[in-house]
């Protein structure tokens, strides 16, 4: 059995233009074995979902600290959905009050990680809520 | 050998001995709690410094007296005792309303200076009907997308008393030109106004990553302010040269260091190019620098920092003019460190930070507030910081003597081995053709990208301890304090102004006035008259910003 490796969409949603945890991410994960497209700065979620379903991606995480997610990440999730991607993982990191994360989970997030998270605790909960593919 | 024996200084060999009969002994009974003591920048700290260790160091060429060349003491000879440095909170969120507000109240609570924080859409060029703004009005800062809204913005606040800062970068030559005409219909004499714009691009492309047009003629937009306010707003520093950024992106300390005073290089040499003097408009360059968790690096840092521009001034461009060669900044503590975990204790290490700004001697600094990992700051929390800023102004007795750390040997030897490093970044950045060229390389992006990443890993190995996070972590409190929330209203009434404008402007004179501008900048003229007068016209920022991206395209980031 050839074992695939997880691959991850990470994107940066938004006109925000800090980038500095989207890339220690990128990194941490791809330290961590799993292969990583980053999309660089200022996607739509039009462009992710398009990025998504192009890279064949088990999972986007998306970074936002400007306060938008609430308009960003249903519409990633919905797009994703739309295409038949029924099982990408939608993760969230970025400065999100904590009242604004049962509904983002509500509309189809997997997790919502807050400043102060370690990358292993994102790798494993990739490993673990990852589809395997058949 | 006799030679050895010379180069033994005293104090060395009593260090040898006090190592031997006193360190060692101690050490044998209660061994250190690590083996390897390292600052916030990851950079080694030695057990003890003594005066061997400045013993390189001459008192007059390096150390001095404040207010005289190299100015690492500070730029004025009596420090704070004349004049406290300025406190001045960056604010700005929701609409140009609400914004006016905070302004008057923070103004009542005894702050002397305003700093107006814009929204994603006003830092981008975007106006805020544009599609690429959803989601994003009055979030981050205040939404501006005419002059109608600037006037609103300052409604009541007399741009002739109060010094005004105002964020922003990619499209600063507008809101330069919003923020004059608004003076003008006040009466206020262009003179006699002062403040700031932030307007340093070249950080953007560094690490912000809030830019428009390609670097080249976004530099261009820079030196245009610089002429015309050299001409006709004297008293204003059109540029704040900013590490700020830099260091939130994951630079050390002596990166932050480098890079801004390179960038700050960068402008002057651009500045010179384009035929300014540069005592002309160097005196008018201002610096804006970051204020960490790491004490003494921070301290040593901003005593480096003057003496490096000091003698850059000198070295590279000639000049004696005083003015030119004293490095002003201002200092925001570290929004990075704080912690969504535990949100008050960012009280204290705001007060620590901004303890190390004023022990290094800053013209002006903004503290932040508590609940920054979390939004916006409140009412409360804002208040909170500024007054940490007045208990250390009036309580701690920290303002009484000039440069209080001077003369510690870890703070001047710090201050030494700093700025070694940082000119031996200026030596690698020269090398690749100057900062625009590395930026192309992508060099300072990369440098900073592998800080940031070796600094998460010293954090996740424990290595460097976050309270609250890597330990002495407690269920969490981040949902106790209340935060700010800013709904999809504000676009709302946004839009509302910007239909209104543009309904009562003359369409005629907003299409001359752009074409005059696109024309100005194709032949490469200083494009501030231009944009002064779409302004006046009620041309919107969108607008103008299209109106250059026309003649000037848009950036790409290399893949880095």
């Amino acid at each position: 059995m050839n074992e695939r490796r997880i691959r991850v969409l990470v994107a940066k949603p938004g006109l925000d233009g800090h980038d500095r945890g989207a890339k220690v991410i990128a990194r941490a994960l791809r330290d961590a074995g799993m292969e990583v497209i980053y999309t660089g700065l200022r996607q739509t979620p039009e462009m992710i979902a398009a990025a998504a379903l192009q890279e064949d991606a088990d999972a986007v995480g998306v970074s936002i600290l400007s306060g938008a997610h609430n308009t960003l990440c249903p519409r990633i999730v919905q797009l994703l959905r739309k295409q038949g991607m029924h099982d990408c993982l939608v993760l969230l990191g970025g400065i999100v009050p904590q009242e604004d994360i049962p509904k983002l989970k509500a509309e189809g997030v997997a997790e919502v990680f807050l400043p102060g998270t370690s990358t292993e605790e994102i790798v494993k909960f990739l490993r673990e809520n990852v589809k395997p593919r058949g | 050998m006799p030679e050895t024996k010379e180069l033994t200084s005293p104090i060395e060999a009593e260090r040898e001995r006090w190592e031997r009969e006193t360190l060692l002994p101690a050490l044998q009974v209660r061994p250190e709690r690590k083996t390897r003591f390292e600052s916030v920048s990851l950079e080694e700290v030695e057990r003890l410094y003594t005066p061997a260790d400045i013993a390189g160091l001459d008192f007059s060429n390096d150390i001095g007296f404040p207010g005289e060349f190299p100015y690492t003491r500070g730029l004025h000879p009596s420090g704070y005792r004349a004049k406290l440095w300025t406190m001045r909170q960056f604010a700005g969120f929701s609409t140009p309303e609400e914004t006016n507000s905070r302004f008057k109240y923070l103004l009542q609570q005894g702050q002397t200076g305003l700093s107006v924080a814009y929204d994603l859409p006003t830092l981008m060029g975007h106006d805020a009907d544009s599609s690429l703004s959803e989601g994003e009005v009055g979030k981050c800062g205040v939404a501006v997308s005419s002059l109608s809204d600037m006037e609103v913005l300052f409604e009541g606040i007399p741009l002739e008393q109060v010094t005004v800062s105002q964020t922003i970068n990619a499209p600063a030559s507008v809101l330069l030109a919003m923020y004059l005409v608004v003076a003008e219909k006040q009466g206020a004499d262009w003179k006699k106004i002062s403040g700031t714009l932030q307007n340093d691009i070249l950080k953007e492309y560094i690490a912000q990553k809030e830019w428009i047009y390609p670097i080249r003629p976004a530099m261009k937009l820079v030196i245009d302010t610089f002429a015309f306010c050299a001409d006709h707003v004297p008293r204003y520093n059109p540029i704040s040269v900013s590490g700020y950024h830099i260091r939130e992106a994951g630079a050390t300390a002596v990166q932050e260091l480098a890079f801004t005073l390179r960038d700050g290089l960068e402008y002057v040499e651009w500045g010179r190019r384009s035929g300014l003097a540069v005592d002309s408009f160097v005196p008018r360059i201002s610096f804006f620098f970051n204020a960490h968790n790491d004490f003494f690096e921070e301290v040593a840092k901003y005593r480096a920092a003057r003496k490096i521009w000091a003698r850059e001034m000198r070295e590279r461009f000639g000049s004696n003019h005083e003015r030119t060669l004293q490095l002003r900044f201002h200092t925001q503590t570290a929004g990075v460190s704080l912690t969504v975990q535990q949100p008050l204790n960012n009280i204290v290490r705001v007060a620590i930070q901004a303890l190390a700004g004023v022990l290094g001697g800053t013209q002006s600094l903004h503290t932040d507030a508590y609940d920054e990992a979390l939004a916006l700051p409140t009412d409360r929390a804002a208040l909170i910081a500024l007054r940490t800023q007045q208990i250390i102004a009036e309580e701690t007795g920290v303002a009484n003597a000039v440069d209080p750390l001077g003369g510690s040997y870890f703070v001047e030897a710090l201050t030494e081995k700093m700025e070694e490093q940082a000119r031996e970044y200026f030596r690698k950045i020269d090398s690749l053709g100057g900062m625009v060229a590395a930026i192309e390389r992508g060099f300072p992006q990369r440098e900073i990208q592998d800080s940031a990443y070796q600094y998460q890993k010293a954090v996740e190995r424990g290595d460097q301890v976050i309270v609250g996070v890597n330990k002495y972590q407690m269920e969490d409190e981040g949902s106790t304090v209340p935060i700010l929330v800013i709904d999809e209203s504000v676009r709302q009434h946004q839009l509302e102004r910007l239909e209104q404008t543009r309904a009562k402007r003359d369409a005629g004179a907003v299409a001359n006035a752009l074409e005059k501008l696109r024309r100005a900048a194709q032949e490469e003229e200083n494009t501030m008259p231009a944009t002064i007068e779409a302004v006046r016209a009620y041309a919107t920022l969108g607008e103008i910003c299209a109106a250059l991206r026309d003649v000037y395209g848009v950036y790409e980031e290399p893949a880095i």
